[in-house]
């Protein structure tokens, strides 16, 4: 969604400017752009082979730039949880089989602890926690509190992501869509009763 | 993960140059939602690893040669949008049949079909074959989710590309280029995997250094085709038996048929006998019916996994009903 | 002074009690911002990798930690098995390294080296006769104790069937004997693992020589200090336990964990932090199981379908202590007049047992009220005929019929059912019931209530919120009692320091924190009005607390802020305790769950259509969570019931589906309708609180095979109920 394509995108689907805009924040928006656009570019200059050492790379995370020094073989989820201290995502299994990592790069769902690190560089990053900006939160945290769609609670920012990236791509999904599309998270609490109710009663509005 | 080279090329030459050092020691990385487990649990040790995503050729759809072409590294999400591949309805099914939005954006062609098998001994550390003191793991053990044919060898796991079977059904050939930069061959999909006979063999044809560039779809003419997968699972799973089927339809007979059968042995199954059978009759529910019990009649299944034979019957009566828009019935 | 009744008001009059009140910490879990104990990143912390047993039995011959100690990045590495140690089963800790990053660990992991002699394992936790067979072999008899014959020893067997109970009631062989109906089964459940998903673990940090501060991933916040204290030689009271959130526990979490012990000692050694979370694969297979069990069983009943028998044999396994089911709950719910029960343990090399949800009674019910349906088939009656009229060998009958009721008018029931089997097609429909019963009294706890000259008002207690919303209830009770809106009572849980709380198991904590504080709450209250009533000259006795003013007789005499200001430069502090015998909370609780399912008999898959649950649980404090904990136990249910099991490899005696693709959970699209109906008549109300978590968890298993069964009009014996099972009872085979 901090995607520069999306950005000129219209329609229904979240929209990172107007959030920001929503809380009076456009302006920082605008210049986080620009620095976003300096960075893929900087950052697309990185060499071609990367020894196996620690290496410093830049990774834009929820429009800021991060510079951290890590082998290539680490991956975007520990670079997020351990030295960003994003943990919003969350480490479950390592076969990418239950979603708690989900992040979106580049706009498309992602799980983070199925990339490596130095993969995302050039490439914009965003993690649940970009979801608050101070007391306004996206509808799809909103919904989720609403119709009570967590319980431990571990499982629910990798839901919020999907269910976030979901309804970017389908803002009128169906119920079967809703169901096949969010398939690839786990939930050991039993939530997914109020993920689904908050999904649809977002797609009835369009997505967002 | 034990460490191990990035390297990021931009052409697919420079991809092969960097796949042919450190004696071939490399992995070609690409939507990663494989390879990246088979590192962190160490069965995969590369030196090196080649991340194909910066090479623009290999994320390309295109027509050529009255088929479509498609670069290895194309998403699933991207096959499913494209209105190229409208008519390959096989393959839309199968990625209807990835629930997850996470893999549908992630997940590559190329990396389906090179997708190294889930056999949970494999998983676990004991190799491919799983032979263990000379021991076959996999017959002495919970062989529930392994194969039912090609199973008599060293070999028992499954196939686990999700892609092949409505590929094979369709005709499709994969372009392996390399390893040296000028070196590029077509293969037919149905050739491209094999049934390893000892450890240090592989799962498809590919040597060190090559790498799949493009999958290439033959014109779609008249042929109606379809994936039916068993799915445990409404989300994410892999099916328990699956099978593709692709036939034509001419004055209400069946003029061509090829129907493959996926997740049941170490490679696609192609059943010829049960495809030959349908040719010139009517594609009824009965004429469905037989073909798959002649389809799975060879099954020679292991001592757990019966029930798979019956997986395998259904899904390809209910492909070949699918395929020609009759209700294959199930849920 | 005021006299207050600490009674909970009348129902017509509450604001928030009993209302759907969203959970208040929800934002800061959707947006990531709640901190696990696994996010805790302090400056310095310092990651972990384990080594683990990778077989089923076997003796550590060689162990060689020197090489590891020098790998780059490792800062330590702590043994906590040593050379001729024996390893009981497949994912048993050996050794911990702490390193800079986790790679840097698992380098330091692989730089180890280990040597294992293996040993003789055992893994068929269904196989009784296997079992039987291997002692038979290795085992003999001396001074009337089965014991492991020496040489055998030294081959690792162990004495593997431990018999557990044998209990006879009345007269079986006769009341069979003159039975209209009389039905053999046998049925199974396997067994699940926990599956957390944050792992058990925890942060350990040193905060002086003999200090420390743990954030912890418990449901026992106020009990795990002293489990970290003794062990390393430190005062109790020089350890802080700290659990702000806790991903998921079920029973699981209550010790501090040889892991928790390892983690405190490495960050001792390295003097920095140290957060040690188990690998998902190590979760699995050593941090919890429930057990599983088998039965062979015979029951009888006469030509009105009231059952006059049961006959069990059941056995299973908890891992190496050998239990099972408890037999105290066979026949599930029912005491029926006439009633042998006997119970066998098998000994496994399997990880140890822990309290899962509703211990014993989801097995128990999964187990017995199927063969309760399969009577009812012999008896060619409606199932819900013959689970009704056998209420009156239940404890709660009454409630039950009210229930059964319910149930069956919101599943449509009687317009759908069919005798079993009746259905064309490859496609086949089938319905089934089950009831349930758990106790859900309170725990002991203890609140410290505080209210601010300001008017804002605190309530700390040493508890935790495992995703029930302990929070919510208590702000919920706490703003009804002083008659405020929620988001001025501010809710502090999570640390050792404070009050001291029970743990959460049991579905005892909604009483546990209900009691206390609103017995503080009222006491509060009390003080203040009498304040109110000096400064205001008013009867004290007349004095009401409502949407933020203090009221006489109908007529505001100030707000609640005036009145707080009355308390002098000094917040009021009140001590809540609990339980009390007054009135506030209550045990005992029953259930009534109904499933329609669809079974696709040429893949053996089995769709849940709709499946319904009433429920009652005395008062409800909040009804959005209490319904979220029905929801949420019918998906776990459906889990064990349809997909989730523990698959043990007999070759290698290894838990081989530890990942989430193997180990297979119901995802969103799994679930079909699920309607909850909270059974809440006044009579309910007036009961009192009491906890809800675990019932609901109960039923699900007995009800979806009883329409599994329906459905086919051939039982399929064990759960989970998966494509094979189901395939292979259609065709007669072994399940």
């Amino acid at each position: 969604m901090l995607d520069r394509k999306d950005k000129n995108r219209s329609g229904p689907s979240f929209n990172r400017r107007n959030f920001l805009k929503g809380s009076g924040a456009a302006v920082a928006a605008t210049a986080l752009a620009t620095s976003q656009e300096l960075a893929a570019a900087q950052n697309n200059n990185i060499s071609k082979i990367t020894s196996a050492e620690p290496t410093t790379i830049t990774l834009n995370v929820n429009g800021k730039d991060y510079d951290v020094t890590v082998e290539p073989r680490v991956t975007l989820l520990e670079v997020l949880r351990d030295d960003l201290n994003f943990t919003g995502c969350k480490e479950v299994d390592d076969r990418g089989a239950d979603g708690a990592d989900t992040v979106l790069v580049d706009g498309k769902a992602t799980l983070a602890g199925s990339r490596l690190a130095i993969e995302c560089v050039g490439k914009t990053i965003n993690t649940v926690e970009s979801l608050r900006n101070g007391d306004q939160v996206d509808p799809v945290v909103s919904g989720f509190v609403k119709h009570d769609a967590m319980q431990c609670g571990f499982c629910t920012p990798g839901f919020v992501m999907a269910t976030r990236a979901f309804l970017n791509e389908h803002p009128k999904a169906s119920l079967e869509e809703i169901r096949h599309g969010l398939g690839g998270n786990i939930c050991r609490c039993g939530t997914y009763a109020g993920i689904t109710a908050c999904a649809m009663e977002l797609a009835q509005k369009g997505g967002a | 993960m034990r460490p191990f080279e990035y390297a990021r090329p931009d052409t697919e030459a420079e991809a092969l140059e960097m796949l042919n050092d450190h004696g071939g020691n490399t992995a070609v990385l690409a939507g990663g939602t494989d390879l990246i487990s088979l590192m962190k649990r160490e069965l995969v040790t590369p030196d090196r690893v080649v991340d194909l995503k910066n090479v623009p050729s290999l994320s390309e759809i295109r027509e050529e040669d009255g088929g479509v072409r498609i670069g290895s590294l194309v998403t699933l999400d991207e096959m499913q949008k494209h209105p190229l591949l409208n008519n390959y309805q096989s393959l839309r099914h199968v990625i209807d049949g990835i629930r997850a939005i996470q893999i549908q954006h992630m997940g590559t062609l190329g990396g389906d079909l090179c997708h190294l098998p889930n056999c949970w001994y494999f998983r676990s550390g004991y190799g491919l074959l799983a032979i263990e003191r000379g021991v076959s793991l996999v017959e002495a053990g919970d062989n529930r989710y392994h194969a039912i044919f090609g199973n008599q060898g060293a070999a028992k796991f499954v196939s686990a590309s999700r892609f092949a079977p409505g590929l094979v059904a369709w005709g499709a050939r994969v372009e392996v280029i390399g390893p040296n930069p000028q070196q590029s061959e077509s293969i037919p999909l149905e050739h491209f995997y094999i049934t390893p006979k000892l450890s240090n063999q592989g799962v498809t044809v590919l040597k060190p250094g090559q790498l799949i560039s493009h999958i290439w779809l033959p014109v779609a003419r008249q042929q109606q085709s379809a994936t039916y997968e068993v799915l445990q699972m409404e989300g994410l799973d892999w099916p328990l038996a699956a099978a593709a089927s692709c036939v034509e339809i001419e004055g209400g007979v069946v003029q061509s048929a090829k129907i493959v059968m996926g997740h049941v042995a170490p490679t696609p199954i192609v059943a010829t006998a049960a495809a030959t059978i349908l040719l010139g009759n009517a594609l009824t529910v009965d004429a469905a019916n037989l073909a798959a019990d002649i389809a799975v009649s060879q099954a020679t299944p292991l001592s757990n996994n019966g029930y798979k034979v019956q997986l395998a019957r259904t899904a390809v009566k209910r492909s070949l009903l699918k395929a020609i828009g009759h209700p294959e019935g199930g849920i | 002074m005021a006299e207050l009744s600490v009674a909970w008001g009348p129902r017509e009059e509450n604001k928030l009690i009993g209302t759907d009140v969203p959970r208040m910490e929800g934002v800061e879990k959707a947006t990531g911002h709640a901190k696990y104990s696994a996010d805790i990143n302090t400056k310095g912390t310092a990651y972990c990798k384990l080594l683990t047993c990778k077989t089923g039995h076997a003796r550590i011959a060689k162990l060689d930690v020197e090489e590891a100690k020098k790998v780059k990045g490792v800062l330590a590495v702590h043994v906590l098995q040593d050379v001729g140690d024996e390893l009981f089963y497949d994912g048993q800790i050996i050794a911990a390294v702490a390193a800079e990053r986790p790679d840097y660990a698992a380098d330091g992991i692989r730089a180890i080296k280990l040597e294992l002699e293996p040993l003789a394992h055992f893994v068929d936790e269904d196989d009784l006769k296997a079992a039987e067979a291997l002692d038979a072999e290795h085992t003999e008899i001396v001074d009337d104790e089965k014991v492991v014959k020496e040489e055998s020893a030294k081959l690792g067997h162990m004495v593997r069937v431990k018999p557990l109970a044998d209990d006879k009631n009345g007269d079986v062989d006769a009341a069979v004997a003159n039975a209209k109906a009389v039905h053999k089964g046998y049925y199974g459940i396997a067994t699940i693992s926990h599956m957390c998903l944050e792992p058990h673990g925890s942060h350990c940090e040193w905060t002086g020589d003999d200090s420390l501060l743990v954030h912890l991933s418990t449901q026992n916040v106020s009990g795990t200090a002293g489990q970290f204290a003794e062990p390393l030689g430190l005062d109790a009271a020089n350890v802080e336990i700290v659990c702000n959130y806790i991903g998921g526990g079920f029973g699981s979490k209550f010790a501090a964990g040889e892991w928790g012990l390892a983690c405190a000692e490495l960050a001792k050694e390295i003097k920095r932090p140290v957060k040690l979370m188990l690998d998902r694969a190590t979760e699995l297979k050593s941090a919890g199981i429930r057990p599983s069990g088998f039965v062979e069983v015979t029951i009888a009943a006469d030509e009105e379908g009231r059952i006059t028998a049961w006959d069990s044999h059941h056995w299973g396994s908890s891992g190496l202590n050998g239990g099972t089911i408890s037999p105290g709950v066979m026949p599930y719910v029912f005491t029926f007049e006439n009633l042998n029960r006997r119970a066998s343990g098998l000994v496994t090399n399997t990880g140890p047992q822990q309290a899962w949800r509703a211990p014993n009674h989801p097995q128990a019910c999964a187990i017995s009220q199927t063969a309760i349906a399969d009577l009812a088939d012999k008896l060619a009656m409606d199932s819900y005929d013959v689970f009704m009229k056998n209420l009156d060998q239940t404890p709660r009958a009454d409630v039950y019929a009210e229930e059964m009721k319910i149930g069956a008018k919101l599943i449509d029931w009687k317009a759908k059912w069919h005798p079993s089997g009746a259905d064309n097609g490859p496609v086949k429909q089938g319905l089934g019931m089950a009831l349930h019963t758990w106790g859900g009294r309170s725990h002991a706890a203890t609140c410290l209530l505080r209210v601010h000259p300001d008017g804002t008002v605190e309530s700390i207690a040493g508890s935790q919120d495992i995703g029930t919303g302990t929070r919510t209830a208590i702000a919920i009770v706490v703003a009804e009692t002083f008659g405020l809106p929620l988001s001025s009572v501010k809710v502090t849980i999570g640390s050792s320091k404070y009050p001291r709380s029970g743990p959460s198991g049991g579905s005892t904590t909604i009483g546990g924190v209900s009691g206390p504080n609103r017995r503080a709450a009222i006491s509060a209250l009390g003080k203040i009005f009498d304040l109110v009533a000096a400064k205001h000259n008013v009867d004290a006795g007349t004095l009401t607390a409502k949407d933020g003013k203090i009221l006489s007789g109908g007529n505001e005499v100030c707000s609640w802020k005036q009145a707080c200001g009355l308390i002098g430069a000094m917040p009021l502090e009140v001590m809540g305790e609990g339980p009390a015998d007054d009135g506030l909370t209550s045990d005992g609780v029953g259930g009534v769950q109904m499933a329609d399912v669809s079974v696709d008999t040429e893949t053996g898959k089995v769709r849940i259509n709709k499946f319904v649950a009433v429920q009652d649980c005395g008062l409800i404090v909040d009804l959005m969570t209490a319904k979220s904990q029905v929801y949420g136990a019918m998906i776990m249910g459906i889990a064990f019931a349809l997909s989730e099991e523990r698959i043990m490899d007999n070759k290698t005696g290894r838990y081989i589906n530890t990942d989430l693709e193997t180990y297979k959970l119901p995802r969103i699209g799994d679930i079909g309708e699920l309607v909850v109906e909270m059974y809440q008549p006044d009579s309910e109300y007036a009961r009192g609180v009491i906890g809800l978590g675990e019932p609901p968890v109960i039923a699900p298993g007995a009800a979806i095979s009883n329409a599994v069964a329906n459905a086919l009009g051939v039982r399929v014996p064990v759960l989970p109920l998966t494509p094979q099972r189901v395939l292979e009872a259609l065709k007669g085979g072994a399940a």
